[in-house]
């Protein structure tokens, strides 16, 4: 608690004029995943993120809640350093993952992206059959082994709840299959490298509501064995599945807490207008 | 709380009031006038389409009319002229012409009269006459006023010879050793003497050539050793004396082959066939030498597509004879299907890998947006400027080391030190390298980035991501690039001439002798047989159908060519790119 302590008090001093952080998370017994420290970030001269500084607990779910254009997808993609590929881009604060720091000239990027599964907001899926695009984390790290690559697929589709729709195509196209069947195509790709973190990005913005329910089930069943951290605009979503809510409004993080609080008794005036749709 | 303030005055509600008084101060037309309709832009788009359609069709149906019925048997005229003079020949082509004014005025006063009314213009008719070895001409233009009349007798045949091009005429009789025979075993005789020929034929270059190899082999295993030993050396001496017995060995042979051969000529020489002209005059020929004869006014509708396809069989199955314009053209098509595919097969990775580069790992900057500049503008550079560099760089200076280093013996004849197939590949593939650049640059870049992000966002390094997501993704656009390059490889003829292709090749760049694909050589190409034909031959008239023919044929094989790559395209583009929600 003492660790809490001193990191409410981090968050009011990195603040320059603005109310600090509201800062209030359930924790995890299982401790911190990742832990965020003054974060700031630069796209060529324009700051999208500015000093935030929250942790994600182990084995919950944090959902990142926010206007459009709040910096929701950059502050995730910089968790799996997705950011990298952006011309200009420059960053300072400190991200650590179970403790080892993100940035750095040490740091092994390809290592890191392994330890985490990345859903897209569009489902993505590989020009290849259904197998192939589960297996692919694998095929990164130069597994041949059929029988073991055949398992992992079926162990990873089912995971996604998706293996009684695809166990009797799964060497046709995956570009055949229905937008949510992609999406959790996709989701049992991220799984299938056996991650420590699942970062989604607004995973159902492209599905309709049947689809998205079977996604949300999804999450509370990954939840046992995964970090998950989801980017959505769908308030309700974010009440159902989340355990803590960030709610981030122009590149600053403006309240972090437990999920049932933030929804029904925010502690930020901006938190109470966002939540209840009188803004946004 | 001054932010917040502001934000309020964001989502006022009266920010849509002043929304619509801003869209207010002007008032909008209702009625559209013609330029905002665009109509007339419509119609110079849809003109100049129509204009360069119909040029390109005018074009091929052109090619596709002359080439294709360039093979049809025409029927022979005897034409009596005024002052008793008879010629035989193929009509070619009637045009209207002005005769000259001495002509005028040998003629008849009748006759001058009215072309003087048609305003001094008369037609005339150019006759195919051939026999060459008789009159020293194959073409004859005939004014209408000289033509007393004209028949279409039915026993004059037309003959194909293996030398000096066509006979027009009647033949008389044939004979097999002095003694007579009677003209209906023609048939018959013809078939024994072509088999004889064929039979001499393949002894001469089959087999006395194989010795000449052989002989060849031992002259160069003994330079070898002299220069691998020194001169006078007893290694030297040894490989000699080794060549000396085998070359006394093989010339025996080669003897014994020359009798065949002379024995096979004398029977072949000994069927003969008298022939008349028109006029006459009798001559006899080698039966032999007959490669195809018909009574060009007697044939039934059947016979005359037998004499068509025969023609086509041979054009595409034969060699060239009497300088290229007649005969086949099979080395030249063989020739530039290797060229194109040797090329291809360079051009393919060199170009994709350079595109990978500037695309997926150089530094976005000013340097290589000039490279890129660079590139797109060697496509502009004449061709013939990579003629004279492909003679200059790869020729001589490259296969004039490999001559150096691998076949000094041989020098100094050049083996690789000269313009051949490989060097000709090369200075194409060179020429076409910017289309493929420029094509897997497009292609690479319209890879969706969610696509990259997904492979990287597994662990993939950024080499596996390229291996496995962008290149089959790209696959498509990059054959849309080697097919430009193809094509454009496929047509080119100015730098070819410098290179390595000649008029006639002595032999394929692929055959059954060993190493079997004969880079080095020098190649027949049909772009150039289009030119050498049509405007270097001792007659263009009679080379004027082989033209057409030969850039059908061109034409139809690159068409071929693209058919085969434009499937393997559409069969990757189903497998990559079919997205579906
Ligand atoms: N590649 C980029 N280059 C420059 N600016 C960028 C880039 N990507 C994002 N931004 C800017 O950074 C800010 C945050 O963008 P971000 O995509 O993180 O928003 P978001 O919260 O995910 O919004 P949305 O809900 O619409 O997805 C925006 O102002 C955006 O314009
Ligand atoms: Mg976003």
């Amino acid at each position: 608690m003492a660790a809490a302590a001193a990191l409410k008090q981090d968050a009011a001093t990195a603040i320059d004029g603005y109310d600090p952080t509201v800062y209030h998370p359930v924790t995890s017994p299982s401790g911190v995943e990742i832990s965020i420290r003054d974060f700031r970030l630069w796209y060529g001269a324009s700051q999208a993120l500015h000093n935030i500084t929250m942790d994600m607990q182990k084995g919950m779910v944090t959902s990142l809640i926010g206007p459009s254009g709040c910096g929701k997808s950059t502050l995730l993609r910089s968790l799996n350093r997705m950011n990298d590929l952006i011309d200009n881009l420059r960053v300072a604060g400190e991200i650590r993952l179970d403790g080892e720091p993100l940035f750095g000239p040490q740091v092994d990027v390809i290592a890191l992206r392994k330890r985490m599964g990345m859903v897209f907001q569009k489902p993505n899926p590989f020009p290849m059959t259904i197998a192939e695009n589960v297996t692919y984390p694998l095929k990164v790290d130069g597994v041949t082994n059929k029988r073991l690559l055949a398992e992992a697929c079926e162990a990873a589709l089912k995971g996604a709840a998706l293996w009684e729709e695809v166990k009797n195509r799964l060497n046709d196209s995956a570009l055949g299959l229905s937008g949510g069947q992609q999406q959790r195509l996709c989701i049992a790709r991220a799984i299938a490298g056996n991650p420590d973190v699942l970062l989604m990005d607004e995973p159902c913005s492209a599905l309709d509501p049947i689809a998205t329910m079977r996604i949300e089930q999804l999450i509370e069943e990954l939840k046992s064995s995964y970090t998950i951290v989801i980017v959505t605009h769908n308030m309700q979503q974010a009440a159902r599945v989340s355990d803590n809510t960030a709610f981030m409004y122009l590149g600053r993080l403006i309240e972090y807490g437990a999920t049932k609080e933030v929804f029904t008794n925010p502690r930020s005036k901006r938190t109470e207008d966002y939540v209840t749709g009188r803004f946004g | 709380m001054a932010d917040m303030a502001q934000m309020s005055d964001d989502y006022s509600p009266d920010r849509s009031d002043s929304a619509a008084s801003a869209l207010s101060v002007v008032t909008r037309r209702k009625a559209s006038d013609l330029t905002a309709r665009g109509e007339p832009m419509v119609w110079a788009m849809g003109g100049s389409l129509a204009f360069g359609l119909m040029m390109i069709l005018g074009f091929l149906a052109l090619i596709f009319w002359n080439g294709l019925t360039a093979f049809w048997p025409k029927p022979v005229e005897v034409v009596t002229m005024t002052d008793g003079h008879v010629i035989a020949g193929e009509p070619v082509r009637t045009e209207s012409y002005k005769p000259q004014k001495d002509a005028l005025e040998a003629l008849p006063a009748n006759l001058r009269a009215s072309i003087e009314a048609h305003g001094g213009m008369s037609t005339r008719t150019l006759y195919r006459i051939g026999n060459y070895d008789f009159y020293s001409n194959d073409f004859q233009w005939v004014p209408v006023f000289n033509v007393k009349k004209v028949e279409r007798p039915g026993d004059l045949t037309l003959v194909e010879r293996q030398e000096w091009g066509v006979f027009i005429g009647r033949l008389v009789s044939i004979s097999e050793d002095g003694k007579q025979m009677s003209i209906s075993a023609l048939d018959a005789e013809h078939d024994k003497a072509r088999a004889l020929r064929g039979k001499r034929i393949a002894i001469e270059t089959d087999e006395v050539g194989s010795i000449n190899r052989q002989i060849n082999a031992l002259r160069l295993s003994v330079r070898r050793a002299e220069i691998n030993y020194g001169q006078g050396s007893p290694e030297a001496n040894a490989e000699a004396g080794r060549a000396a017995a085998e070359t006394a060995k093989l010339n025996l042979d080669f003897d014994r082959l020359s009798q065949k051969a002379a024995a096979a000529r004398a029977a072949e020489d000994a069927l003969k066939i008298k022939v008349a002209e028109i006029g006459g005059e009798t001559r006899e020929f080698g039966l032999a030498d007959f490669v195809r004869y018909y009574d060009a006014n007697a044939l039934s509708l059947l016979q005359k597509f037998g004499v068509y396809f025969s023609r086509w069989y041979e054009f595409l199955t034969a060699d060239p004879r009497e300088a290229n314009t007649e005969g086949g053209v099979w080395p030249a098509i063989f020739g530039t299907l290797v060229m194109t595919v040797v090329m291809s097969l360079l051009v393919a990775p060199f170009g994709v890998v350079a595109a990978l580069y500037l695309r997926e790992y150089a530094k976005q900057g000013r340097i290589v947006s000039l490279v890129r500049i660079c590139v797109n503008n060697l496509a502009g550079v004449p061709s013939i400027v990579y003629g004279v560099f492909g003679l200059g760089f790869f020729a001589y200076v490259l296969g004039g080391s490999i001559d150096r280093m691998f076949f000094p013996e041989r020098l100094p004849n050049p083996t690789f030190g000269t313009g051949g197939l490989l060097w000709a590949a090369l200075t194409l593939a060179l020429l076409t390298v910017p289309v493929v650049i420029v094509a897997t640059e497009e292609a690479l870049s319209a890879v969706p980035r969610s696509m990259r992000e997904g492979s990287l966002a597994c662990g993939a390094s950024k080499w596996q991501t390229i291996k496995w997501i962008v290149l089959p993704r790209a696959m498509p656009g990059i054959m849309t690039g080697l097919i430009l390059a193809m094509a454009r490889g496929a047509g080119e003829v100015a730098p070819l001439m410098i290179v390595g292709v000649v008029k006639l090749a002595p032999a394929l760049p692929i055959d059954g002798m060993f190493p079997f694909i004969h880079l080095e050589r020098s190649f027949m190409h049909l772009g150039f047989h289009i030119y050498d034909v049509g405007f270097q031959s001792r007659n263009s008239e009679a080379g004027r159908s082989m033209v057409f023919v030969t850039a059908l044929v061109l034409m139809v094989l690159v068409l071929a060519l693209n058919a085969v790559s434009i499937r393997v395209r559409n069969r990757l583009k189903r497998r990559f790119a079919g997205d579906k929600f």
